[in-house]
């Protein structure tokens, strides 16, 4: 539990994706099969303990510690799971440690009434840091910042390999993963997996670049709208049902509606919306369906998911990637005609004959609600990664707004010492005081030079007027122009609406902040 | 003729600790004409008083910190030494806390007090350990006086400096630590790690690091972390007081791997807040389990608790037959307070 405890605590303070891929990497080197193996199913979400429950651990500190000091101690430490490994009367030399493979172990072997005993000892025979660990591990929700792409990432760099590879093989693997350390180190061949069963990394498309534009060979491309919801891959023959996320994450249980479609032997590749009366509704529709563990009634008839197909990859066993996008379309469209599956349809190929088609179709865009364009070359294979040529994402032009800087918060790693987080607002009217106020509508931390950045900061540091923490309030003077994708109605925020992808795209340095739009104009981009 | 009741002669006024019968405060938090210190943090040895009756290592750290101000006339007294002050007599017990930190104990027709300032119990190589008295009224101080805050062992985490150099050659390992005690007892620890390079510091941390060469600490190799080309610094171990950790002064060193030392790191929450990447749990003072222990073995039938957790200790306290009130001496644990409040340089985030 040492190891593990170890890496945890540090992933949990370390912010920079590089140094997160270091330190679970080391930890792949160096620790033994299994715990490694069971380490990195609890960092990839692949183990889930229905049996232990973060009331039995409550009833079991009330056994053992007062009840006025467990109180005040809870209130200052704020997280259940670590005030718990804190205050926890040591037994020293109680019990021998346990490791991670036997706490997995014992935890699914065990009864569910003989949990709280096992925990009891475990907690007796660890030091605060490893309890902190267990608890977080058995009570479920690591929440370090990994991501399980990111896990996998950091095997592929510890150990040389593909990432490519790795999923691939993910599918068809278990823990604690002994064949695949195996085969990274070099002891053995790559596993061997159900190929019916398995994850085909996807293949994805670069952003056109504006002076890529002229050059574009219009009559070598297909084009197609860029739809805005998840990218999917579907895997379905041979008894298997499985809807994978873009980066290989099993996503079927969340989408049950569309698991119950797939009753065909093929793996396709498509979006995953949501989509009501044949309409398709905001990427914010989608985001109350994800992660999920558990689906609603009520979800599944306000918000049932639908999936436009792009692309077949197999037909039952035969490979098609190797055919070029033409073949592979026509393909499609007569697996689907034939097929008829619920839930799907295909997504349409646009008719373009020259650059001012194309040109045309992206205006377009924004009136439909639509990101923008994707261009496929008409004999592209269909292949891992994303290749430079083959396939373009052409995103709309992006909206913009100025707007003024609230707060500034400092950046991680590279940017510890400065502030670089932004925290903008529009103006509205102040009901309460008459004149205006200033409501946080997004917050940015990209889109700026390094130069600027050191500008940006000093400006921050210049014109603070309050402090919480980490936090600097600014007089409201300097304006922002951000770039944003798209916004939408929501509750969560102040405002009532959220921004996609915001980023700075210009420090108005000349212009006074009461010039700075309104949260009324804001309100006006919202689509539908 | 019994002992007095020691509320009869120690009482708290705005200035502090007041001993009457020997018309002296004890680490007075204004001036005052005659003083006794325990210690050297700012919070306890404060400047401008008449008479400093302390160690002549806190008298040495006071001078460093003050000049002119640090009194004016300095008695040094050494620890187990008695002196007879009015009617009191006075000794200096070892506290344990940093160099020079003493507890006082008082006593006054036979009734015996001790004010112990600031103390920790585990083994630090940079001071005298704690010294227990059995006492009438022992006055305790409550910083980590939670029962979530048990120290682990200081080595060890040392030695995660020394893992995290290993893992990130390229980047400066920039530790935030108090600028007496705390420094040089982390730097004692790397060289009880075996860790022989350099260790390289902020300006403020220099004067007294000498101070403790000076008094027979040995700490190796220490070089000034200014003016050394930024390169050079790549996978060195470098300290600075807490509020330069995330401020322009690091952008002197390659990439650096925010650290910091201090007890209150134990809470991941807090270390979160002030941005650090590897909290260091060390501190100088006592954690739940000393605090406890320390009460059971002077067994002072009173208890009084000055700064801290005092609720939470006192609660313990009487449930183990203790008569324990929290005594409110406006000022003392400002130096070693939540580093979210903690300001040293330049008033950063300062309160």
């Amino acid at each position: 539990m040492r190891a593990f405890a170890e890496l945890l605590d540090r992933l949990v303070f370390t912010s920079s994706r590089n140094a997160k891929l270091r330190l679970m990497g080391d930890y792949f080197r160096h620790q033994p099969d299994p715990q490694r193996g069971y380490a990195l199913a609890a960092l990839t979400g692949a183990l889930d303990f229905r049996s232990a429950k973060a009331g039995q651990v409550r009833d079991l500190v009330a056994t053992r510690v007062d009840p006025v000091l467990f109180g005040w101690s809870y209130d200052y430490v704020g997280d259940l799971a670590e005030t718990v490994a804190l205050i926890w009367p040591a037994r020293h030399g109680a019990n021998r440690p346990p490791d991670i493979a036997e706490v997995v172990g014992e935890l699914e072997r065990a009864h569910r009434k003989r949990v709280p005993d096992l925990i009891e000892r475990w907690l007796d025979a660890l030091d605060p840091t490893e309890r902190w660990a267990l608890l977080k591990l058995i009570t479920g929700g690591l929440r370090v910042g990994v991501s399980q792409r990111l896990a996998k990432t950091a095997l592929a760099e510890a150990f040389g390999a593909d990432l490519t590879d790795i999923e691939e093989v993910w599918h068809g693997l278990s823990p604690p993963y002994e064949e695949l350390f195996a085969w990274l180190e070099g002891r053995r061949e790559k596993p061997i997996i159900d190929a019916r069963a398995a994850f085909r990394p996807l293949m994805l498309a670069n952003p056109l670049a504006d002076e890529e534009v002229e050059r574009l060979d219009v009559e070598a491309y297909r084009a197609e709208w860029k739809w805005d919801g998840i990218r999917v891959q579907i895997v379905a023959g041979n008894g298997n049902r499985r809807l994978f996320s873009r980066t290989g994450e099993d996503i079927t249980n969340t989408f049950p509606e569309i698991a119950e479609a797939m009753d065909f032997d093929a793996v396709l590749d498509g979006e995953l919306l949501v989509v009501r009366d044949g309409e398709v509704a905001s990427f914010n529709d989608l985001q109350q369906r994800l992660n999920r563990k558990t689906v609603t009634q009520k979800m599944l008839r306000d918000s049932p998911a639908h999936v436009r197909l792009y692309d077949i990859l197999f037909e039952r066993e035969e490979d098609l990637r190797p055919l070029g996008f033409d073949d592979r379309r026509a393909r499609l469209e007569r697996w689907h005609a034939r097929a008829r599956p619920a839930r799907m349809d295909l997504s349409e190929l646009l008719p373009v004959a020259a650059l001012d088609d194309l040109r045309q179709l992206r205006e377009e865009a924004r009136q439909r609600g639509i990101e923008g364009l994707m261009l496929k070359r008409a004999d592209s294979a269909y292949v891992a990664g994303r290749p430079k040529g083959p396939w373009y994402k052409w995103k709309r032009d992006p909206l913009s707004v100025d707007a003024v800087l609230m707060y500034a918060q400092r950046g991680h790693g590279k940017r510890s010492s400065f502030f670089s987080d932004y925290t903008f607002g529009t103006w509205r009217p102040d009901r309460e005081n008459g004149g205006w106020e200033l409501v946080p509508v997004g917050k940015a931390y990209f889109g700026f030079t390094d130069v600027e950045l050191r500008r940006l900061d000093k400006w921050v540091r210049d014109h603070t007027v309050d402090r919480f923490g980490p936090v600097r309030a600014v007089s409201p003077e300097l304006v922002l122009e951000i770039a944003f994708d798209a916004v939408h109605p929501s509750t969560r925020h102040k405002s009532g609406v959220a921004m996609r992808f915001p980023r700075v795209s210009r420090i108005r340095w000349d212009k006074p902040a009461s010039e700075a739009d309104l949260l009324e104009t804001l309100e006006a981009m919202v689509e539908r | 003729m019994s002992a007095p009741n020691p509320e009869s002669w120690i009482q708290v006024t705005d200035r502090g600790i007041y001993v009457a019968p020997g018309d002296f405060h004890v680490d007075p938090t204004r001036p005052v004409p005659r003083a006794v210190v325990t210690h050297g943090h700012a919070d306890h040895a404060r400047p401008g008083h008449g008479a400093v009756l302390a160690t002549a290592e806190t008298l040495a750290i006071m001078r460093h910190r003050y000049g002119e101000r640090a009194g004016r006339s300095h008695e040094p007294m050494a620890y187990g030494e008695t002196r007879r002050i009015g009617d009191v007599t006075l000794r200096l017990a070892p506290a344990g806390h940093v160099l020079g930190s003493a507890q006082a104990v008082l006593e006054y027709a036979g009734s015996r007090v001790v004010v112990s300032g600031d103390y920790k119990r585990g083994a630090d190589p940079t001071c005298a350990p704690f010294e227990p008295f059995a006492c009438d009224a022992f006055v305790t101080e409550a910083t980590f006086g939670l029962p979530v805050f048990r120290h682990p062992d200081p080595l060890h985490e040392a030695m995660r400096l020394l893992d995290a150099r290993r893992m990130f050659p390229e980047r400066a390992i920039l530790v935030g630590t108090y600028a007496l005690g705390k420094a040089q007892r982390l730097i004692a620890l790397l060289r009880q790690a075996g860790y022989d390079r350099p260790i390289y510091l902020h300006g403020a941390l220099m004067g007294l690091c000498e101070l403790y060469r000076r008094h027979g600490v040995d700490l190796g190799p220490l070089e000034p972390a200014t003016g050394q080309a930024k390169p050079a610094l790549a996978g060195e171990i470098v300290l600075a007081p807490p509020a330069a950790l995330n401020d322009r002064w690091a952008r002197r060193l390659p990439e650096p791997l925010p650290c910091m030392a201090s007890g209150w790191m134990r809470v991941r929450q807090r270390a979160r807040q002030r941005g650090v990447e590897l909290p260091l749990i060390i501190s100088d003072h006592a954690d739940w389990d000393e605090l406890t222990a320390t009460l059971e073995e002077v067994a002072a039938p009173k208890v009084w608790v000055t700064h801290g957790s005092e609720e939470a200790l006192c609660h313990w306290a009487r449930g183990r037959g203790f008569d324990a009130r929290a005594l409110a001496v406006v000022g003392w644990g400002e130096e070693d307070a939540d580093p979210e409040d903690q300001g040293q340089v330049g008033g950063e985030g300062g309160r």
